[in-house]
C-alpha cells in the first residue's frame, strides 16, 4: 500500500487541483498565461517519465524531448498530412515513442551508465537531424502548423481553457499512476535496481526488463506531453525538441526531486515560469535573461552538491521532522515462516562439477567437485585468495564458469543469470552487505519474496505477509517500517536473509555471514543457523572463522590456490595436515 | 533558445573533376583526399577522447563537459590572438595556462564536491558544467563564429592530386606528438606512475603517501590542455563556435566506446577509425546525415562489440 496521506491534506491537495486549471473560467486572465499553463502541464508529463527512470530506476535518460517530439510529430504529422483523428495520430506517436524506447533500451541499457548517457544524447541528436533534413516528411526546419485540437465525448476541445482543463486532467491521471508505481512488483524491483542492482539480480529481479520496462514507460509518457503539446500549440517546429530541451526537462526534474511525481510537477512548473520571473529583474540584472540556460547550468550543478532530492526532498524531511511516525510496526497476526519448497526431491540440493573460472592466466578457480547434501550445513574455508567467493560467484550466476557445471537439483544451471537461479530457488547473501539502504526493511524483505516462481499468491498482500513472516523469524518484526540504512549493522545482516528466506530458497548460500559482527551476535548467529538448518534448509557458506564454522558445519570443504585440498565432518578436516599448512603456511607443501 | 545549430564541419570538399583523368584514378585521389580529412578530423577526436579516458580512469567519471575544454581553448585563442594581437607562440601559451588552470577550478567546482556519490550525480553536474560554459560564453562572445588563422600561414600542399591543406598535417602532427608524449609521460616518469597508481586504486595510493587530491587535480589539468590544443588547432577548420564542443565530444566519446572504454590506445585509435568512417560515408552517402554516421557505427559497435576494439568483458565484483 502506497503510504497514507492523512485526509485533510488530500481534501486539500485534490481542491487546489481540480480549481486551479478551471481558473480562467472564473476570473479574466489573459491567453498567454494560459498558454504557459499549458506547455507547464504538457512538459509535467514529459517530465514524470523521468522521474520513472531516472528517480525510480536511477538510469538516465537525456533524450526525453526526442521522445516527446516524436509524440508532438506523431499528433501533427498524422492530423495535418495524414489527415487522421488527433487520438489516433496521439496513439501512433506514444506507439512509435514507446518502441523506439525499446529498441534503444533492449539494445545499450544492459550497458548503463555512461553508455547510456552517450547512447540517449545520440539519439537525441540523430533525431534532431532527421527532423530538420528529411523534408518530405517533417517539412524540416519550416516545422507544422494548422494542427487541430480534438473532442472529446462530444466536448469540442478548441478553446483554450477547454484544452488546458483536458490537459490538466490526464496530468492526474498520470500523476496518481506514477506515485502508486513504486509500491507495485514494478516499482519496488525499479527501486532495487536503482539501489543495488547486483543485489537486485541476485534476489531475483530482472533487473535487464526493469530497466527496459522503465525506459519505455518514459518514452511514453515523453510522446503523451508531446503529442498534447502539439495539439495545444497548433504549430511544432525541431527546435522545440532539441537536446537543450532535454536538458530543460532534466533540470526540471531534478529541481523538484526526482523520487516523486509531485517533485516532477514543482520543477516544471518552476522552470516554465523562471524565464517569466527573469523579465521583471531591475535593469542592470537583465542581462541574466540572456542568459538563463547558464543559470540552468549552474543550478544543476548546485542542486546536485547541496539538493540532491530537490525541492520535494526538503519538503518531505520538514514533514517527517513535524510527524515522527512510530518506529516499531504492529505485528499481530503475523503468520510463523513455512519453508515448505514444493517438489523437491531427494538427492543432493547442490552439485558442482569439475568447476574452474580463470581470470585471464589466473586460475582463481580450477576444477573444483562439491556436493551440497540435503538438509546440511557445508562450509567451504580456506585462506585469502583461495576461490571461496570466486566460487561463490559462479554458483550464484555472477560469473559464467570457464568450465564445469552448476547443478541445482537434477538440473543444470551454469548458463543461466542470477535472476533465473533466484527464481529455481537459490538464495544468496553478501559478504559486504548489499541491502536497497534507502528502501524500508520490509520493502527490501518483499523484494525478496517476489521472485519468480516463488510459491506464495502473487497479491500484494501475499508478499507482505511473506515478507512480515519472514522478518518476525529473524526478530525483526517490528523494525519492518525502518529504513534500512537507519538499522544498525547486526540487523541489516539479519535484513540481508530475511530477504533471502521471503523467496523460498532450496539453497542458501551464504557469503561471510558473520563478518563484522561482535562475539554475542555471533552468538545469536549461530543459534539462527541451526533454527534454519533444524527447518530442513540446506546452507551452503564460506566464513573466516573457524570456531563458527565449526561449531554450525556437518561437512566442510577445503580450498587452496583454486583447488579443492580436503573435505570431510570438522574434526577430520581441522586436524587434516595440508590444511593446517595452507593457513599456517608451515613446511607441508601442497602440490 | 540561445544555441546554435551544431555546426556540420570537415564536408569534405569535392575535388574539381578533371575531365582528361580517367573515373577509377579520379574516385581513387578523391578517396584518399576524403580519407586524408577523415584521419586529420579523427586526430582532433581522438585528442578530445584522450582527455575522456584520463579523467574516466582518474575518477571513474565521464565529464560531459569534455568538449567544451576544446570550444574554451578556441575562444582563449580568439581572445588573446585574434582580439587583443599578440603574436601566435604568446596567445598559444596564454591560453594553454587558461586552460590549466580552469582544469583546477573544474575538478573544485564540479567534481570534488561530489566525488564521494555514485556516477549520475558526478555525470549530471558535468553536463550541468557545460550548459554553464557554453552559455557563458555565448553572452560574452555572442552566437557569431569567430574565424581562427591557420597554425602555419602556409595553404597546404599538393600530392598527386590530393591537396594536403596545412592546418591538417599539423593538426596530424600534433595529434602523433602529444600521444607519443602522453605514453612516454605515463610510461617513463614518476609523475606518471603516480598518475596510474591513483586511476588503479585510490586507498592503496593514499597508504602508499601518494597525494590523490593532487593527482586527480593534475589529470583534470592535463586533461583540459589536451582539450584546449584540440581547440586551438580545430578552429581554423570549422570556425570557433559555441557548439563545436558538443559535437566534438560526443564523437570523441564515441570514439572511446569504439576502441573500448577507458582504454588509452582505444580511444586514439577510435578517434581515427570514426573520422575517416564519417568522412567516407558523408561523401558516398550523404552530407546533411554527416553527424548520424558516427552515432550509427556506435550502435552497430554496442550490438556487436561492446566492449569496444580493445575492451576486455568485465563483470561486476560481488
Amino acid at each position: 500500500m502506497p503510504p497514507k496521506i492523512s485526509r485533510p491534506w488530500l481534501v486539500a491537495l485534490a481542491i487546489v487541483a481540480i480549481a486551479l486549471p478551471l481558473i480562467p473560467y472564473r476570473f479574466e486572465v489573459s491567453a498567454y498565461v494560459v498558454q504557459m499553463f499549458m506547455q507547464a502541464v504538457t512538459y509535467a508529463i514529459a517530465v514524470l517519465g523521468l522521474v520513472v527512470v531516472l528517480g525510480y530506476t536511477g538510469q538516465i535518460n537525456l533524450a526525453q524531448a526526442a521522445f516527446f517530439g516524436l509524440g508532438a510529430y506523431g499528433v501533427a504529422l498524422g492530423t495535418v498530412t495524414g489527415g487522421w483523428s488527433f487520438w489516433l495520430s496521439l496513439a501512433a506517436g506514444a506507439a512509435v515513442a514507446t518502441g523506439a524506447g525499446l529498441a534503444l533500451g533492449l539494445t545499450t541499457i544492459r550497458l548503463g551508465g555512461h553508455y547510456l548517457a552517450m547512447i540517449t544524447i545520440s539519439f537525441q541528436q540523430i533525431l534532431d537531424l532527421v527532423l530538420v533534413n528529411w523534408i518530405e516528411v517533417t517539412r524540416g526546419p519550416d516545422g507544422v502548423a494548422g494542427i487541430p485540437r480534438p473532442s472529446l465525448a462530444g466536448f469540442e476541445l478548441a478553446d483554450d481553457r477547454a484544452y488546458l482543463v483536458f490537459c490538466a486532467a490526464v496530468l492526474y491521471v498520470v500523476v496518481f499512476a506514477v506515485w502508486w508505481l513504486p509500491h507495485t512488483r514494478l516499482g519496488r524491483a525499479m527501486r532495487s535496481v536503482r539501489e543495488n542492482e547486483l543485489a537486485a539480480e541476485v534476489v531475483g529481479v530482472h533487473t535487464l526488463r526493469t530497466k527496459v520496462v522503465a525506459f519505455s514507460l518514459s518514452a511514453l509518457l515523453g510522446a503523451i506531453g508531446g503529442g498534447l503539446y502539439a495539439g495545444g500549440f497548433a504549430y511544432i517546429s525541431p527546435d522545440n525538441f532539441n537536446f537543450a530541451r532535454s536538458v530543460e526537462f532534466l533540470t526540471a526534474v531534478l529541481l523538484g526531486g526526482a523520487q516523486s511525481p509531485f517533485g516532477g510537477v514543482i520543477g516544471t512548473l518552476l522552470i516554465v515560469q523562471m524565464p517569466e520571473w527573469l523579465k521583471h529583474l531591475p535593469e542592470s540584472l537583465r542581462f541574466i535573461k540572456d542568459v538563463y540556460l547558464a543559470v540552468y547550468g549552474i543550478g544543476v550543478i548546485l542542486i546536485m552538491v547541496f539538493l540532491p532530492e530537490g525541492i520535494w526532498g526538503l519538503i518531505k524531511a520538514a514533514r517527517a521532522r513535524l510527524a515522527r511516525p512510530a518506529d516499531t510496526t504492529d505485528t499481530s497476526g503475523v503468520a510463523p515462516l513455512d519453508f515448505d519448497v514444493p517438489g523437491a526431491a531427494g538427492g543432493p540440493v547442490l552439485r558442482v562439477k569439475a568447476l574452474s573460472k580463470h581470470f585471464g592466466g589466473l586460475k582463481a578457480v580450477d576444477g573444483i567437485d562439491i556436493e551440497v547434501a540435503r538438509g546440511s550445513v557445508h562450509a567451504l574455508i580456506g585462506p585469502n585468495g583461495s576461490g571461496k567467493t570466486t566460487s561463490l560467484n559462479v554458483v550464484s550466476g555472477i560469473y559464467r564458469p570457464t568450465a564445469g557445471q552448476v547443478m541445482l537439483g537434477e538440473e543444470d544451471v551454469s548458463l543461466l543469470r542470477p535472476h533465473q537461479r533466484a527464481g529455481r530457488g537459490m538464495g544468496r547473501t553478501f559478504q559486504n552487505i548489499r541491502l536497497f539502504s534507502t528502501l524500508s526493511a520490509l520493502e527490501n524483505v518483499m523484494v525478496g519474496a517476489q521472485r519468480d516462481r516463488n510459491p506464495i499468491g502473487r497479491g500484494n498482500r501475499a508478499l507482505r505477509a511473506r515478507a512480515m513472516s519472514a522478518l518476525a523469524f529473524v526478530g525483526l518484526a517490528d523494525r519492518a517500517h525502518v529504513i534500512v540504512r537507519n538499522l544498525p549493522y547486526g540487523h541489516q545482516r539479519l535484513v540481508e536473509i530475511a530477504r533471502v528466506l521471503a523467496g523460498h530458497p532450496r539453497l542458501l548460500l551464504l557469503d561471510e555471514p558473520a563478518a563484522g559482527l561482535n562475539q554475542t551476535e555471533k552468538m545469536e548467529f549461530v543459534d539462527l543457523l541451526r533454527r534454519l538448518r533444524g527447518h530442513g534448509l540446506t546452507i551452503f557458506l564460506i566464513d573466516h572463522d573457524m570456531g563458527l564454522v565449526e561449531k554450525v558445519s556437518d561437512r566442510i570443504t577445503v580450498l587452496n590456490f583454486g583447488r579443492k585440498i580436503a573435505e570431510g565432518s570438522p574434526q577430520e578436516v581441522l586436524r587434516n595436515p595440508d590444511v593446517i599448512a595452507a593457513y599456517l603456511g608451515t613446511a607441508g607443501k601442497v602440490n | 533558445m540561445p544555441r546554435d545549430p551544431l555546426p556540420s564541419f570537415g564536408t569534405p570538399r569535392a575535388p574539381d573533376s578533371d575531365p582528361e583523368r580517367k573515373p577509377s584514378v579520379e574516385a581513387l585521389t578523391n578517396n584518399l583526399q576524403v580519407i586524408f580529412q577523415g584521419l586529420a578530423l579523427g586526430s582532433i577526436y581522438a585528442l578530445v577522447a584522450l582527455g575522456f579516458v584520463l579523467i574516466i580512469r582518474a575518477t571513474n567519471v565521464v565529464n560531459f563537459a569534455q568538449g567544451d575544454f576544446a570550444m574554451l581553448g578556441g575562444y582563449a585563442m580568439v581572445l588573446f590572438f585574434s582580439a587583443l594581437g599578440w603574436p601566435y607562440a604568446l596567445a598559444l601559451v596564454a591560453a594553454l595556462v587558461v586552460m590549466a588552470i580552469f582544469g583546477v577550478l573544474f575538478n573544485y567546482g564540479v567534481y570534488y564536491p561530489l566525488r564521494h556519490r555514485s556516477f549520475l550525480p558526478v555525470l549530471i553536474s558535468t553536463l550541468g558544467a557545460s550548459i554553464f560554459l557554453q552559455n557563458t560564453v555565448l553572452a560574452v562572445f555572442g552566437p557569431q563564429p569567430r574565424p581562427l588563422e591557420k597554425t602555419l600561414p602556409v595553404d597546404g600542399i599538393n600530392v598527386g592530386g590530393v591537396f594536403l591543406d596545412s592546418q591538417y598535417l599539423v593538426i596530424l602532427a600534433v595529434t602523433l606528438l602529444l600521444v607519443l608524449g602522453t605514453y612516454l609521460f605515463f610510461e617513463k616518469t614518476l609523475l606518471g606512475k603516480k598518475l596510474q597508481a591513483t586511476s588503479q586504486d585510490k586507498d592503496m595510493a593514499r597508504l602508499l603517501g601518494i597525494p590523490v587530491a593532487l593527482m586527480i587535480s593534475i589529470t583534470f589539468i592535463y586533461s583540459a590542455v589536451l582539450g584546449g590544443i584540440a581547440g586551438v588547432l580545430v578552429g581554423p577548420i570549422l570556425f570557433v563556435s559555441i557548439g563545436m564542443g558538443s559535437i566534438i565530444a560526443l564523437k570523441a566519446f564515441a570514439a572511446t566506446i569504439i576502441g573500448g572504454f577507458g582504454d588509452v590506445t582505444g580511444a586514439i585509435v577510435g578517434g581515427l577509425l570514426l573520422g575517416v568512417i564519417e568522412s567516407l560515408a558523408a561523401y558516398h552517402i550523404s552530407v546533411p546525415y554527416k553527424d548520424a554516421y558516427a552515432f550509427l557505427a556506435l550502435f552497430l559497435f554496442l550490438l556487436v562489440r561492446p566492449q569496444g576494439i580493445f575492451g576486455e568483458k568485465v563483470s561486476e565484483k560481488a
